[in-house]
């Protein structure tokens, strides 16, 4: 195995660029770094003023997304090794689709806003006080949601949807998915509060099942399918509301 | 609650017509576009196809195809235009020009269909 | 007693965000992406398919000798091509099609969730038997 590998990595200094440019790294290649290794490797041996963000480094934290040769990936996911045949250098890029504050760092307060706006929590109707026990919940009821629960809010999938590229105000594909995870949680009774906001444009009708979502997410939440799946729930209730107008639900 | 969109309708007329056109275009399209013209399968007379298609199922049958497949791709056209090509500010027109061209195109089988003879 | 917010003495910082704009041929940069165009553009080939069947059904009502130029017509090479490619973009769309068939319905039963593969398998096999049937109607004299 070759000695070490290049990185190219995207720099960007908002007080000195007008525009992120590449720069070129060095770094050793052992058979068990992955490129958040190589950053960290960077970080404190060649170039302290390398910014990224990253956690847990063991892919449930979803803080280290990031583009790996042009595909949204965890860099703390990402071995080396895999690369180390390629002609070009590794290359870099900040989570593509989000504004960058500053080398690979981006601003994800959009993701934030919409996630808070599909309400991912459990919405009752009335509490059950607590000395009528747990909710209970069988094997089969926690199937029907487990998938979409296992996302890691980690947006590799809104940097792979051409549509949320394109159009900002689509809400995305891990936002639906979490409303998806707790519509179809059966202790949840907020089916028809989130459908206030994902029934709209910028919502699920936005999304034309491209399903490259559902390729990147490092958890098989497969949110493509969330989202069609919710499609057919919403066109269901469009046209129970207007066969049965009077509130027959 | 916010103004009742009529996405789910429209999308709903782009699934069926995306099923439909999924299992029955491709052997129409095969028969009538290659195997009969080419040859390679006897094309039916047209005295069969006439009294065939003046059977009422077969009027139905054909006009629900054109209907919704021709609604299957107004919608899927209309997103590629508005996504693939970028131009949301003729947003409008596109959706007009696209069920626009679905209606008449429904309304030119239904024509043809009922004033068959 | 609520307190008033004594008004800041600095300027902010805001530092300024780079925004990419997203190229026009967005889609020509990966070949996911580029599938997933061919695969909208089949519905200008569905569309195709059907004015050609609605090319039949007039010709038909217009009598023998039309119906006879009409099949020369679909004889000419130039539309046999066309066909031909509509074909192939007709099947690509039926393929994609059931090939996500699954995941758009978590089709469940008895509590569990069926296996993708069996739901693919069965459009397949409902999508042969179909097009054997239409087939025996059409083929016919």
């Amino acid at each position: 195995m070759a000695e070490t590998i290049s990185l190219e990595v995207l720099r960007y200094s908002p007080e000195r660029d007008a525009e992120p440019s590449f720069q070129r790294y060095d770094v050793p290649l052992r058979k068990d770094w992955v490129v958040l290794d190589a950053l960290n490797y960077i970080k404190d041996k060649v170039d302290g003023s390398l910014t990224f963000r990253w956690s847990c480094r063991m892919g449930i934290c979803g803080s280290c997304g990031m583009m790996v040769n042009g595909e949204p990936k965890l860099t703390c996911a990402t071995f080396l090794s895999n690369y180390a045949r390629e002609q070009r250098p590794l290359r870099v890029q900040p989570l593509r689709y989000f504004p960058v504050i500053r080398d690979l760092v981006v601003e994800i307060t959009d993701f934030m806003t919409k996630l808070q706006s599909v309400k991912p929590w459990l919405i009752r109707g009335k509490e059950k006080p607590i000395s009528e026990g747990e909710y209970l919940q069988t094997p089969e009821q926690l199937d029907r949601y487990k998938q979409f629960s296992m996302c890691i809010n980690c947006m590799l999938c809104y940097a792979a949807c051409p549509v949320y590229g394109l159009d900002p105000v689509f809400i995305g594909p891990a936002a639906i998915a979490l409303a998806q995870r707790y519509n179809m949680d059966s202790r949840d009774e907020g089916a028809h509060e989130r459908m206030d906001v994902l029934a709209q444009h910028e919502g699920i009708w936005g999304c034309t099942f491209v399903g490259e979502c559902t390729k990147v997410c490092p958890k098989h939440v497969d949110p493509a399918g969330a989202i069609q799946q919710y499609k057919l729930t919403a066109t269901i209730e469009r046209f129970k509301s207007f066969l049965l107008p009077r509130g027959a639900k | 609650m916010a103004k009742q969109s009529n996405e789910p309708v429209l999308w709903a007329l782009f699934s069926a017509g995306g099923v439909f056109a999924a299992f029955v275009i491709p052997v129409h399209l095969f028969l009538l576009g290659l195997a009969f013209p080419l040859g390679w399968i006897p094309a039916p007379g047209y005295e069969y196809l006439h009294a065939l298609v003046r059977l009422p199922l077969a009027r139905l049958y054909v006009f629900a195809l054109c209907f919704l497949a021709l609604f299957h791709w107004a919608h899927r056209f209309r997103y590629t235009l508005y996504d693939g090509l970028q131009i949301k500010h003729l947003n409008e027109l596109i959706f007009f020009c696209c069920y626009g061209g679905a209606i008449l195109g429904t309304v030119w089988a239904g024509y043809l269909l009922w004033n068959f003879r | 007693m609520t307190e008033t917010r004594q008004p800041a003495r600095y300027t902010e910082y805001h530092p300024r965000w780079y925004r990419s704009r997203v190229s026009t041929w967005w889609w020509l940069a990966r070949w996911p992406y580029l599938k997933f165009i061919l695969r909208e553009i089949s519905s200008v080939f569905v569309a195709w398919f059907v004015v050609v069947l609605l090319l039949q059904i007039r010709a038909l009502s217009r009598g023998s000798e039309a119906y006879a130029a009409f099949e020369r017509w679909l004889q000419n090479p130039l539309i046999v091509l066309l066909n031909l490619i509509t074909l192939f973009f007709v099947v690509f769309h039926a393929v994609t099609w059931f090939n996500v068939a699954p995941r758009a319905m978590a089709v469940r039963f008895r509590g569990k969730r069926v296996p993708d593969l069996w739901i693919v398998g069965a459009n397949y096999a409902a999508w042969a038997a179909v097009s054997l049937v239409l087939a025996w109607f059409l083929v016919r004299s």
